[in-house]
């Protein structure tokens, strides 16, 4: 076992120096962002007064940490994030179960799904304040709603890949549609849910944050608004 | 003879939105226990469709289907359906994957667990279990979606061109494998294949349907009197090529 040939070595050796090469270019990509993004606030390109800028964040930050009240902030938002997050998985996983079972179901749904999903939701957020009031589940809501739709319909259309032969082969072994579901299509979507989840996170932070700059007390989004206004 | 299927006139059509297209045209044939049966016939004529019926994945539209002298709806006897392709899940080992089966059909215990191992072991796949299936080659995972088949313990085969996929050399000595082994396991099996000489080669008896919508054209038996009757025996026995051309010639008699 810990004799490796000439060629295995090589071979880990290669590999030592692949990982290598994405370490570095994946932290050289989060600094070149940071630039750009303090660049183009100091030269104008984007209005600092909504995007802020790192300067403004870090300096913010600094103080935030000194009198320990960032600590809130993050928790607050990250609990909200992550709350948001869970409900869109389930959603919209339960969503596209649902539409898989039914062709009925979602050739009557789709033109919805696409209309609501492409609608603005961040502009939306104004009106969810109104409906839900200026509380923690329209925040909550508002995070959900920038991620939801767009997720079932992905989930859906990688439900409606799966090879048709492979579920012939269930019900060949006198499966059900049910098993079809369980041994085929969510074992195939697997990889899609779980890329899906990668996309729904970021989407449920930014969607979180948008409602945190309207509608909240505390929250990171109510600290851009905060620190933009304090330092422009 | 005790039969343990028997087709009535069945007729079979699609439907789609583009109109209709008869399958199907009056069916009639029968299998007796133990019996190898090859269906030949031009491409797209309906033989997936007449296994698909059988299986009970489509009613016909009109006609009868008895299994052991019971209604298709009503009989309990395990049919075995080895689809074209092996559709093994990647996903899965292949030692899980011959147990898919029976855990569709809740039929997982000690006892089945150790059928599968033993299939795996008897047909050459015992170093394989652990593997996936995209690293075996198309003879080994159609050996593999076949013990999937068998470790249900079907009374019936129904393979639909399961050696199409392979090239030629490796669809003859797995054609052949194939073959031994349901002879061994001693199964009824209807095999639909466009190869002649794989049909000669394997079956009992073989049907030969008309272009589509399918009909029966004409069935015959294969006698060879072989001491030992293997496929590559078969292939060099005089019979074979009178057997071949028959059925060639009866194919192809309308065009
Ligand atoms: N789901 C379907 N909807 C409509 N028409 C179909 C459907 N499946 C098959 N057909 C038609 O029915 C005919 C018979 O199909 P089938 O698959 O049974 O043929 P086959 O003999 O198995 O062909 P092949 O030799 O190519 O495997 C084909 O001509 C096809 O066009
Ligand atoms: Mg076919």
């Amino acid at each position: 076992m810990n004799e490796f040939s000439k060629e295995q070595l090589n071979f880990l050796k290669g590999q030592k120096k692949h990982r290598r090469i994405v370490n570095i270019s994946r932290v050289l990509i989060l600094f070149s962002f940071l630039f750009l993004w303090e660049f183009s606030a100091n030269v104008g390109w984007i209005d600092s007064f909504i995007f802020s800028s790192p300067s403004k964040i870090a300096l913010c930050f600094w103080e935030m940490v000194t009198d320990r009240s960032i600590f809130l902030h993050i928790g607050v938002t990250l609990y909200e994030t992550i709350i948001s997050f869970i409900l869109v998985i389930l959603i919209s996983v339960l969503a596209a179960v649902c539409l898989w079972f039914s062709k009925k179901l979602s050739e009557i749904l789709d033109p919805y799904l696409v209309v609501l999903n492409s609608l603005p939701k961040s502009a939306l957020a104004p009106l969810l304040i109104v409906w839900l009031g200026a509380n923690r589940m329209t925040i909550i809501v508002a995070g959900m709603s920038v991620a939801i739709f767009g997720s079932i319909l992905s989930l859906y259309t990688n439900f409606i890949t799966v090879d048709p032969g492979k579920i012939k082969l269930i019900y060949t072994l006198q499966g059900s549609r049910l098993q079809a579901l369980t041994k085929v299509v969510l074992p195939h979507s697997l990889p899609a849910i779980i890329s899906n989840m990668k996309v729904n996170i970021g989407l449920c932070l930014v969607g979180v944050i948008i409602g945190e700059f309207l509608a909240a007390r505390n929250g990171l989004g109510y600290l851009i608004i905060y620190s933009s206004q304090v330092f422009s | 003879m005790e039969q343990v299927l028997e087709l009535k006139n069945i007729h079979y059509t699609y439907h789609t939105l583009d109109g209709e297209t008869p399958a199907l045209t009056d069916i009639s044939f029968s299998l007796n226990k133990g019996e190898f049966v090859a269906i030949v016939g031009p491409s797209g004529c309906g033989k997936s469709t007449l296994l698909s019926l059988i299986a009970g994945l489509i009613t016909p539209e009109r006609g009868l289907i008895k299994i052991n002298g019971k209604y298709l709806r009503e009989s309990t006897t395990n049919i075995g359906y080895m689809l074209q392709h092996d559709e093994l899940f990647e996903w899965r080992t292949i030692y899980h994957n011959v147990l898919l089966g029976l855990e569709v059909q809740h039929m997982l215990s000690a006892k089945t667990r150790a059928r599968a191992h033993e299939l795996l072991d008897i047909y050459g796949l015992k170093n394989f279990e652990k593997s996936h299936p995209s690293e075996l080659s198309g003879g080994m995972r159609q050996r593999a979606a076949l013990i999937r088949t068998l470790v249900l313990e079907p009374d019936i085969l129904l393979l639909d061109e399961p050696f199409s996929a392979l090239d030629y050399q490796t669809r003859l000595t797995v054609g052949d494998d194939i073959g031994q082994i349901i002879r061994q396991e001693e199964k009824s099996a209807l095999l639909v294949t466009h190869d002649l000489s794989e049909a000669v080669s394997l079956a009992d008896r073989v049907i030969i349907l008309s272009g589509r919508p399918a009909a029966i054209r004409q069935t015959i038996p294969l006698i060879f009197s072989l001491e030992q009757d293997t496929p590559l025996n078969r292939r060099n026995s005089p019979e074979f090529k009178n057997y071949f051309n028959l059925i060639w010639k009866e194919l192809n008699c309308d065009e």
